[in-house]
């Protein structure tokens, strides 16, 4: 070859190409042994979220394929207001893609205009049949649990006003939060000392703060924005604020009606003759704070301020608990007021497809062990277990926003 | 030279000692040999086959057989059952027998050539006066089943590979023949042992200086390899087969077992060429030019060898053929498949004359040193 061939160089660097690429590492994927790396965007599947389809057909209209059926049907929906006109809404039936004819062209999903559809990059669905390829909404929403995450902004970028105005109302919320853990906390060793204290009026605590020299924030800010100076506001605020707490007491008076007949003794009636002051016994574990406060710019010590705003306290507590005995025998004619305070038990419950999880491929571990051991396939057995994980996580965050 | 030949008779005469005359029986020596033979002619193209598979792989940023077996070293075994599963289909129109006997006629010849391949000191079958001859003799046979083949399939892409593997066959015998008489003529014998031996002994006329025969007969070797590669029907010369016009050539209508028979014959010739290569240039089981084999006493350190230098000449030996089966994969990776009148103009414009060339300086030079 090297002496009869003429001479080409061109043969020689073939061969330098060929040894070149025997000593690189090969490109194979070992596909059902390890997972392939996909591009985030892959178009693997198409996931529908169903609760975001208004049946606007756009999609099953622009289907180069004519592979996606709809059906739907129309309800009318009540007025929302007293004397207006009742709507009608187009209720989603049927959502099925054929994957069997889909051509992956994505051009339904470029045209949703409601984010209904979403490229998901799982891949492996494919069947012995081709009707199994017939994928109806149920399938479909399953896919939507595997759909990733936008890809980030760039650095520096703008950030979107709906991020933004979700990051404001978390911020705010987490504020409510630690005020709320603040306020249990002050309660619970409340709560600890008056043994007749009652367990729903404590549930039902609103999100107020119960620590005296607190503001309350709304008219704080109001003033402010009235052009009021900043002390003005404050002191108004605060007046604001006692008298917010007084009506929060008076609520949980009446919150107390129904807690306080299960706490009474087996004999003992809703009329039962209120005790006096004296025979309530509450623990001095607290001070009150205004007391506290008066006496200290009065000039008073310490020790003794403290002394007598503990004595305050348990004064103002003994006359809190006998408003609630007498509120018990009102009865059930404060239930408004009940409702006001605690949640309502009958409210209308969220739906568990109202709230969104995001999952990035975490398993139910039981479920999958279940079904594994039932000899489902590998496949199967993780799409089912990623499913389950996906419903706990949601009925996880529903629960807490039921609590919140 | 044609003196000791003539002096030399009965031509089919053992010449060098095989470790596998044991005793004094008949019939032992030969189940030894045979076994030696068939043991080679089974696991050594399929060591072959699982390099080209690998190397061929490698070079195309693939992995290669991964899942038979150990890194897919049983692959080729794997393939060998699932073809001894596989339907025997004789189309309607073909020449039954024929048909039927067409793979048999490609590989026996195939086998009968490691009878006379000497892979290390004594591990030979048979050492033939007529070595070199009756090699490229046997394997003449090999065309004669191709094209029993392509004829008796009753099919036209059968037929016209039949017909481009008779025609390229004979057109590379002749280079193959020509450039290995320029070895026999130096080497002053056909006996392949001889061959090695020669090589051993050979020294630069005036020098000290032991060489292999690759060295003052590049030329020759360069055609040999060539050749080889084209008698083997190996991608870049594969007209016969060319898949892309031909559908497989005069494989085209065989099925299963039949079809299996066809490719170890390739495999095996991949095999027989290298080993044939191994003995005329490379010097058969030496280490190195001039490096008796540890343990060995006779001729050029060559013959009389103990248990681990008899080994050491086979590995030596099937490692020289290992590496010529890369190139002979590598070439195959690099290049593209000749057209039928390039591969025609080469054998008969390029590679004759230069053989003539190199027989006719080889013969001058003996006469001279």
């Amino acid at each position: 070859m090297v002496a009869t061939s003429p001479p080409g160089v061109g043969l020689l660097k073939g061969l330098g190409v060929t040894i070149k690429h025997l000593f690189r590492a090969p490109s194979t994927q070992m596909y059902p042994k390890e997972r392939p790396v996909l591009p985030p965007r892959t178009r693997g599947v198409i996931a529908l979220m169903e609760e975001n389809c208004t049946v606007c057909m756009l999609c099953a209209r622009e289907c180069p394929d004519w592979c996606i059926y709809i059906d739907s049907h129309k309800e009318s929906v009540p007025p929302a207001k007293e004397g207006g006109r009742a709507r009608t809404r187009n209720v989603l039936d049927r959502f099925a893609i054929d994957f069997a004819l889909c051509m992956y062209c994505g051009i339904c999903i470029e045209v949703c205009p409601f984010d209904a559809l979403w490229w998901s990059p799982e891949f492996e669905y494919s069947d012995y049949t081709m009707s199994a390829l017939l994928h109806e909404k149920d399938r479909l929403r399953e896919w939507a649990d595997t759909v990733p995450p936008p890809p980030p902004l760039d650095d520096g970028a703008v950030p979107p006003a709906e991020v933004v105005a979700a990051i404001e109302k978390a911020n705010q919320e987490r504020e409510l939060e630690a005020a709320k853990q603040a306020q249990e906390a002050a309660q619970a060793s409340a709560a600890a000392s008056a043994t007749t204290a009652p367990a729903a009026g404590r549930a039902a605590e609103p999100e107020i703060e119960v620590e005296a020299g607190q503001i309350d924030q709304e008219t704080f800010d109001k003033l402010i924005a009235e052009g009021k100076s900043e002390r003005i506001a404050r002191s108004k605020a605060k007046a604001a604020w006692v008298k917010k707490e007084k009506a929060r007491l008076k609520a949980e008076m009446a919150a107390a009606a129904p807690a306080g007949e299960a706490a009474a003794p087996p004999a003992g009636e809703a009329a039962a003759p209120a005790p006096k002051p004296a025979e309530i016994h509450v623990e001095a574990g607290q001070i009150d704070q205004e007391t506290y406060d008066r006496l200290i710019a009065e000039g008073k010590t310490e020790r003794m301020a403290r002394a007598k705003a503990k004595a305050a306290y348990v004064k103002k507590e003994k006359a809190r608990l006998v408003a609630e005995r007498d509120a018990e025998t009102a009865g059930a004619s404060d239930a408004a007021g009940q409702a006001a305070v605690a949640p309502a038990p009958d409210a209308p419950a969220r739906k568990l497809a109202d709230v969104h999880v995001e999952g990035s491929g975490e398993i139910d571990q039981d479920v999958y062990d279940q079904l594994i051991a039932e000899g489902k396939s590998e496949r199967i057995a993780r799409s089912k277990a990623k499913a389950a994980w996906v419903k706990k996580r949601k009925q996880a965050l529903l629960d807490e926003g039921g609590d919140a | 030279m044609i003196e000791s030949f003539a002096s030399q008779a009965p031509v089919f005469a053992a010449q060098a000692t095989s470790v596998f005359d044991v005793g004094d029986g008949y019939l032992l020596p030969l189940v030894l040999k045979l076994v030696f033979v068939l043991a080679l002619f089974f696991v050594v193209p399929l060591v072959g086959g699982y390099l080209e598979h690998k190397v061929m792989g490698r070079m195309q940023a693939r992995r290669g057989p991964v899942e038979a077996g150990p890194f897919g070293t049983l692959q080729l075994v794997a393939d060998g059952i699932k073809f001894v599963q596989k339907e025997d289909i004789i189309p309607r129109a073909a020449d039954p027998w024929v048909f039927a006997m067409a793979p048999g006629v490609a590989l026996v010849p195939g086998m009968l050539i490691f009878l006379v391949i000497p892979l290390g000191p004594g591990v030979f079958a048979l050492d033939l006066e007529l070595g070199v001859f009756y090699a490229l003799a046997i394997s003449s046979i090999s065309t004669l089943g191709v094209l029993m083949g392509g004829w008796a399939s009753a099919n036209k892409f059968s037929l016209i590979g039949g017909l481009r593997a008779a025609g390229q066959l004979i057109a590379y015998e002749l280079p193959l023949i020509l450039a290995a008489v320029a070895v026999v003529v130096q080497a002053g014998t056909m006996s392949l042992v001889g061959i090695v031996e020669a090589q051993a002994t050979f020294l630069v006329p005036g020098t000290e200086i032991n060489l292999w025969y690759v060295f003052p007969q590049l030329l020759g070797f360069g055609i040999f390899f060539l050749a080889a590669m084209a008698e083997l029907a190996r991608p870049p010369f594969d007209m016969p087969i060319a898949d892309s016009e031909l559908v497989f050539g005069y494989m085209t209508e065989y099925t299963g077992i039949k079809f299996a028979m066809f490719l170890l014959t390739e495999y095996a010739g991949m095999i027989v060429m290298a080993g044939l290569i191994t003995v005329l240039y490379l010097g058969g089981w030496q280490l190195l030019p001039g490096v008796p084999l540890p343990g060995c006493e006779g001729t050029g350190g060559l013959f009389e060898c103990g248990v681990g230098g008899t080994l050491l000449g086979v590995g030596v030996s099937l490692a020289k053929i290992m590496l010529i089966v890369f190139v002979f994969v590598w070439a195959r990776v690099a290049y593209p498949r000749l057209r039928e009148d390039q591969l025609q103009r080469l054998a008969w414009l390029a590679l004759v004359p230069l053989a003539l060339l190199n027989l006719a300086v080889v013969t001058v030079a003996k006469v001279v040193f």
